[in-house]
């Protein structure tokens, strides 16, 4: 990043940060706003403060950690076995001389596993750039096939090989989930992938996609944040990423304190979770936390 | 410019959404506001139908010019996508009497029997494909080669049986508490708590990944950083 991007940055993220924490008060004053109001025009939802405590605490250490991460201070991030596999699967490909197949889930861009998922994309894709390794990139929605050409175009950009990008690297193959999940199928017989990676939201053809993989003797790295469809993909991937790890891994593959900096922000998140919890069920043991659980019910 | 512009754009649809999730009745401009922003997206997602429509054109035609290998399933797909494509769009009205089967989407036209008796019945084959490979995903999985893997085939087993009614009565004649057994302290109890961990996690995960966003921090989506 050249410094005047820098500084844009840094301007432009300092002021939308401004503008977010000054949003929270002015929301903050909404309920003492709203007690001279009539019923009917209530300014801010009371029954959601809950959530809105929770939010600004979250907010407030997500970016202080992101601070701090700029500042320099070193941050502890765990080791995550599938991204680190996800350079060694594409020098198997560039190895064998066969694709990369990567597929950004099945959900539209406004789902923010997709959007996961492209951001992931993009690491990938400098990698597969920096090695002249083929990519193949079969998504769902057109919104997604521009969302990912613009992304791999401008990874091929940044690594150099403006040249080797093949706009059809990302292609539009089905609208329909079945008929998707069997056109991927026929990709990867055919074709003989030598990694197939899986980032993003997925459904019941998780498993069609993930056990063809195997089948076709490809090495698998997916993720998802579908609980339901975690087991799958552990049966039949070598590596799979749960639930947050794949909201984590563009920043991990990153290796960006800015990014990273939230990652601990959500850790310390997870802290506060845990204690919540003990304290709930100390609570209710001793017959005291009725309030305690009716504070954290969701409306 | 290429890259503050759409930032700011995010920020601002990011903010009018919490913003409507936390504002009551008083306040319909935000709702509005934010009701807008989900119409412009469907309009958007509408019209960009027509770049999924040049690309898998393009790609599939590609190939059936160079007579790649399998070239002529290429041109059953791009064959696929004009017949059920085109009919659909134009209005059954528009036909004179005794032709308006070949248009529209009402039931008794081209596109509607196409997608009752091809489309349809080829999903749901797809989908009773899953059996088979459930099974096979569980004879690894299950394999017994690690403590893990022998207690993950005694619990499926278990929770397999429960789940038929055969099997209910066959552990019921062991013992009528059992089924209850399995519900309360393996689905509810060790299944729950595992799947409540996983969602806590992403939830947090989303939250970061949204917050990041909003703010600017995040720009990969973009193909930026």
């Amino acid at each position: 990043m050249s410094r005047s991007e820098q500084f844009s940055h840094q301007t432009v993220c300092g002021r939308l940060t401004g503008l977010l924490v000054g949003a929270f008060f002015g929301i903050l004053l909404y309920p003492a706003m709203a007690m001279a109001q009539e019923p009917d025009s209530t300014l801010f939802r009371s029954d959601r403060i809950n959530a809105l405590i929770l939010v600004i605490i979250f907010s407030t250490a997500v970016l202080l950690y992101t601070r701090w991460a700029k500042q320099g201070k070193p941050l502890f991030i765990r080791k995550i076995a599938g991204l680190d596999a996800i350079e060694e699967a594409v020098g198997r490909a560039t190895e064998m001389g066969k694709p990369v197949l990567y597929i950004p889930g099945l959900q539209e861009l406004d789902d923010i596993q997709t959007i996961a998922g492209i951001s992931i994309l993009g690491r990938v894709a400098k990698i597969t750039a920096q090695y002249e390794t083929p990519l193949v990139v079969p998504v769902r929605y057109p919104l997604v096939l521009a969302a990912g050409q613009e992304v791999v175009e401008q990874a091929y950009v940044e690594q150099g090989k403006k040249d080797s990008y093949n706009k059809d690297t990302v292609r539009y193959v089905a609208g329909e989930q079945m008929a998707f999940a069997a056109t991927v199928n026929g990709m990867m017989m055919r074709e003989r992938p030598a990694a197939n990676i899986f980032m993003g939201a997925f459904f019941a053809e998780s498993l069609l996609l993930a056990e063809t993989g195997n089948a076709a003797g490809s090495i698998q790295i997916a993720g998802t944040a579908l609980p339901e469809q975690i087991p799958f993909f552990i049966a039949a991937c070598d590596y799979t990423l749960m639930g947050e790890e794949l909201y984590a891994a563009s920043a991990y593959l990153s290796h960006e304190p800015l990014l990273l900096g939230g990652l601990k922000g959500q850790d310390f998140m997870k802290v506060i979770i845990a204690i919540c919890i003990l304290l709930g069920v100390a609570l209710v043991v001793f017959g005291v936390g009725d309030q305690f659980v009716e504070f954290f019910r969701h409306q | 410019m290429k890259t503050t512009v759409p930032l700011i754009i995010a920020f601002l649809a990011g903010l009018a959404m919490v913003l409507s999730f936390f504002s009551g009745p008083g306040v319909p401009v935000v709702r509005d506001i934010s009701a807008e922003f989900l119409i412009w997206s469907s309009i958007i997602g509408g019209f960009s139908f027509l770049l999924g429509v040049v690309s898998i054109t393009r790609v599939n035609w590609r190939k059936v010019a160079a007579r790649q290998h399998g070239w002529g399933y290429n041109l059953v797909t791009v064959i696929s996508v004009f017949v059920m494509g085109l009919p659909a769009l134009i209005p059954a009205g528009w036909l004179p009497e005794g032709m308006t089967s070949l248009a529209g989407r009402n039931a008794g036209s081209v596109y509607d029997w196409l997608f009752v008796n091809i489309m349809t019945p080829m999903s749901q084959t797809m989908f009773a494909i899953l059996a088979f490979y459930i099974a096979s995903a569980a004879y690894r999985a299950f394999r017994t080669r690690s403590t893990e893997a022998t207690l993950l085939l005694l619990t499926a087993s278990l929770v397999m049986l429960w789940r038929v009614p055969m099997g209910e009565a066959l552990l019921n004649t062991i013992t009528p508490a059992l089924p209850d057994f399995i519900n309360t302290y393996i689905m509810n109890g060790v299944n729950l708590s595992v799947q409540r961990g996983i969602i806590i996690g992403a939830a947090l995960g989303a939250a970061t990944m949204s917050l990041r966003i909003i703010l600017g921090i995040e720009r990969t989506y973009m193909g930026k950083g």
